[in-house]
């Protein structure tokens, strides 16, 4: 025990002058989430500039990696932009995108499921399977008997992690062993599997990928959906405001709400480009891209929007803390292991579509991609932060970079080369950010 | 264990007088195996007072603040809540009694920000979603009750606040949640200076509108800044508890040593008539 000298005791009392803190406020102020600080955009910029000076950068980089990326691969290759290339790669991003954002439940609280390609390689087997004879099911019965089954795989992996207390990262890795095994002996049961390959015989399935919106729905659709969340914003803003609540600064909005709708532009414009030939006409949005928005609209809804996403941010941030809050720590990390399961049969679904058929030695690389995709755009490995939109901005970098080397045929080498260093500097700068924040 | 947003900040009505018995602690006794950690703890924590609890290592402290916050049940005694005897078996027992514990960690999730973690756990939710406005400006009433006014927002995360603002925002929780009793502990023991002067602030303010706090820590210049009522523990067993005025630092010290001042036991007496601690002499 020490003891400090004595001193006159000073007693606040009512009348005692408010206590000022003068230091520590700038410290504080200079990480807080800019838009909640910022009284205008041009504080926003300054709020930005500081936030990002102290490891936490937000999606801004991940877009200028991007732009870098694709242009050095335009000025290697000029197909590279063509909109033929750009649809294929935007469905290549989907099936990234998806895997990465169902890694996101499992990375918020901190954890790591390694067996999600093999879990929707049995989705996917099954979807494939079932609309095929002898079974002859509706497509959306065998979507949701996939989707069912990859759900329960991930609630039964995360029972096993949180009732048993078993480590994520040995468990999912047994799964990974395990579910190709799985894999393997639904092959041998179903007499559509032909030397370990099920094709897709309906067309329904295949046009998740293949199929398109016709130029003027995808134009209208496009200004529903853009208009729409431009208004939603634009006047939550204002209510927020006009309640005396804490949002972002109006034109923030306008300028994000203008962003949209300048992309969406640009994706529908190249998509409705005509990619075939002159006899045979492809043109229009891919299925795929309407749907990965739904779920991506559906993923950020359930995480920013409801008790259970908030849990699984409090969990990630600090289990102890949500125990004693009283939250079931158990029940929501096992309900998010069951939603990365969920997820990874859409995955699955998309792969089985893009490939146009599904066989057991299903590219396990995409587990790693989508831990990549993840983390590079912005999900922190250690838990806490992360968001669905991580999933499509990763997944774009890493499309395009897997994208770019197919293309100039270089192979699967340097694209592995190429994701393992953008890979390397991502965690680089998650690691980096986490220690700023821990050092204070 | 859900209970409705206050619509005012600090729920003012409902607490005893000043100076009334709040919490009282009759002959607790707890062993650890073949370890006596109490053995026969008395302790009066009265409404609108700072009680502070002060010990040596391994005198109680810990022990004492975890049985009235339900971690352990104890072995024997009594505790009395608003004068009546109450057993508190479990945290929410004790929760449910108004009994908030901050503990050293705060509890916070760094990464949500302040309304956030206010209502960690007990969210309001309108169509199935997060009801965010109600929330937000409670958050802000309480703080706004306590004087806590360097934040320069409530949205921000609370990894981006400094020790004293952490501090603040975890008594807020307990007191936006209808607290009577919070229980700090060591509260200053991470902080400097402005900071500790900032969180003793908060403390006396809390008992200025009706609280219950009781406080244990170590340094004694915090104690006898904020304290009305100081209670010394020594190797389980309560040797003084008396108003802050009628003992000094040394006199602490030499009971958290030696459990006498002045080489003879120190003699506190209750008096229940008006509810307060008084020395005899």
């Amino acid at each position: 025990m020490t003891m400090s000298p004595p001193q006159p005791p000073a007693v606040p009392g009512a009348s005692a002058p408010e206590f000022e803190e003068e230091v520590p406020e700038v410290a504080a102020v200079s990480t807080a989430a800019p838009e909640v600080v910022a009284d205008s955009l041009i504080d926003y910029i300054r709020a930005w500039g500081r936030k990002v000076r102290s490891g936490d950068s937000g999606v801004l980089p991940v877009i200028g990696a991007l732009i870098i990326i694709v242009i050095v691969f335009q000025v290697k290759e000029s197909k590279y932009l063509s909109a033929g290339n750009l649809v294929n790669l935007f469905n290549q991003m989907v099936v990234f995108a998806l895997f990465a954002m169902a890694e996101v439940f499992v990375l918020l609280l901190g954890e790591l499921d390694l067996s999600i390609v093999y879990n929707a390689g049995i989705g996917a087997t099954l979807m494939a399977a079932f609309v095929a004879g002898p079974y002859n099911l509706p497509w959306w019965v065998a979507i949701l008997i996939g989707l069912a089954t990859t759900t329960v795989i991930g609630l039964l992996l995360g029972t096993l992690i949180t009732r048993l207390r078993l480590p994520a990262f040995i468990v999912t890795l047994a799964g990974f062993l395990g579910f190709e095994g799985v894999m393997l002996w639904l092959f041998g049961r179903f007499s559509i599997a032909l030397s370990g390959t099920i094709p897709i015989t309906n067309k329904v399935l295949t046009d998740l990928v293949a199929g398109s919106i016709t130029p003027v729905a995808g134009w209208v659709t496009m200004a529903v959906v853009v208009v729409a969340f431009g208004v939603y914003n634009v006047m939550r803003n204002i209510r927020l405001r006009a309640s005396g609540l804490v949002t972002a600064p109006v034109g923030l909005t306008v300028l994000k709400a203008g962003a949209v709708a300048v992309a969406a532009i640009v994706v529908v414009t190249i998509c409705n480009i005509n990619r075939g030939t002159p006899t045979f006409p492809d043109r229009g949005v891919p299925w795929s891209i309407p749907i990965l928005l739904a779920i991506f609209a559906a993923d950020t809804l359930l995480l920013g929007r409801t008790r259970f996403g908030r849990y699984v941010y409090a969990i990630g941030g600090n289990a102890e803390a949500a125990r004693r809050a009283g939250i079931n720590v158990s029940r929501i990390r096992t309900v998010a292991f069951g939603l990365t399961g969920m997820m990874a049969g859409l995955a699955g679904m998309m792969y089985l579509s893009l490939l146009g058929s599904i066989s057991s030695d299903i590219d396990t690389s995409y587990m790693l991609y989508a831990v990549a995709a993840a983390v590079i755009g912005g999900t922190s490995l250690f838990g806490g932060r992360g968001k669905a939109l991580h999933g499509i901005l990763g997944g774009l970098v890493i499309a395009a970079v897997y994208n770019g080397i197919d293309l100039m045929g270089l192979g699967a080498e340097y694209e592995y080369m190429v994701v393992a260093v953008v890979l390397l500097i991502a965690i680089t700068v998650d690691s980096f950010a986490r220690g700023v924040r821990r050092a204070r | 264990m859900d209970m409705a947003v206050s619509t005012q900040g600090a729920p003012v009505q409902g607490l005893l007088p000043r100076g009334r018995p709040l919490l009282e602690l009759r002959g607790i006794q707890k062993t650890f195996g073949p370890v006596r950690a109490l053995g026969g703890v008395d302790l009066v924590v009265a409404a609108g007072q700072v009680t502070a609890l002060c010990g040596d290592n391994g005198a109680g402290k810990s022990v004492t603040i975890k049985i009235i916050s339900g971690i352990h049940p104890p072995d024997g005694g009594q505790i009395f809540w608003r004068g009546e005897p109450v057993d508190i078996h479990t945290p929410k027992d004790s929760a449910a009694l108004g009994i908030a514990t901050v503990y050293q960690d705060l509890a916070l999730c760094d990464n949500l920000d302040i309304v956030q973690n206010m209502f960690l756990g007990r969210e309001p939710t309108k169509f199935g979603g997060l009801d965010e406005a109600p929330m937000e400006m409670a958050a802000r009433r309480t703080l706004a009750d306590l004087h806590v006014t360097t934040v320069r927002s409530i949205r921000q995360p609370v990894s981006s606040l400094s020790g004293g603002q952490r501090q603040s925002v975890a008594v807020a929780r307990a007191v936006l949640w209808n607290s009577q009793l919070m229980i700090l502990d060591e509260p200053t023991a991470a902080l400097g200076v402005a900071q500790t002067g900032m969180v003793l602030a908060l403390v006396r303010r809390l008992a200025q509108q009706g609280y219950a706090v009781l406080i244990v820590s170590h340094n004694l210049n915090d104690v006898f800044e904020v304290a009305d009522n100081v209670a010394v523990l020594r190797l389980g067993q309560m040797v003084a508890q008396a108003p802050a005025a009628q003992l000094d630092r040394q006199g602490v010290v030499e009971l958290m040593t030696t459990g006498t001042v002045g080489g003879q036991p120190f003699v506190a007496a209750l008096t229940p008539a008006n509810g307060s601690v008084e020395a005899q002499p």
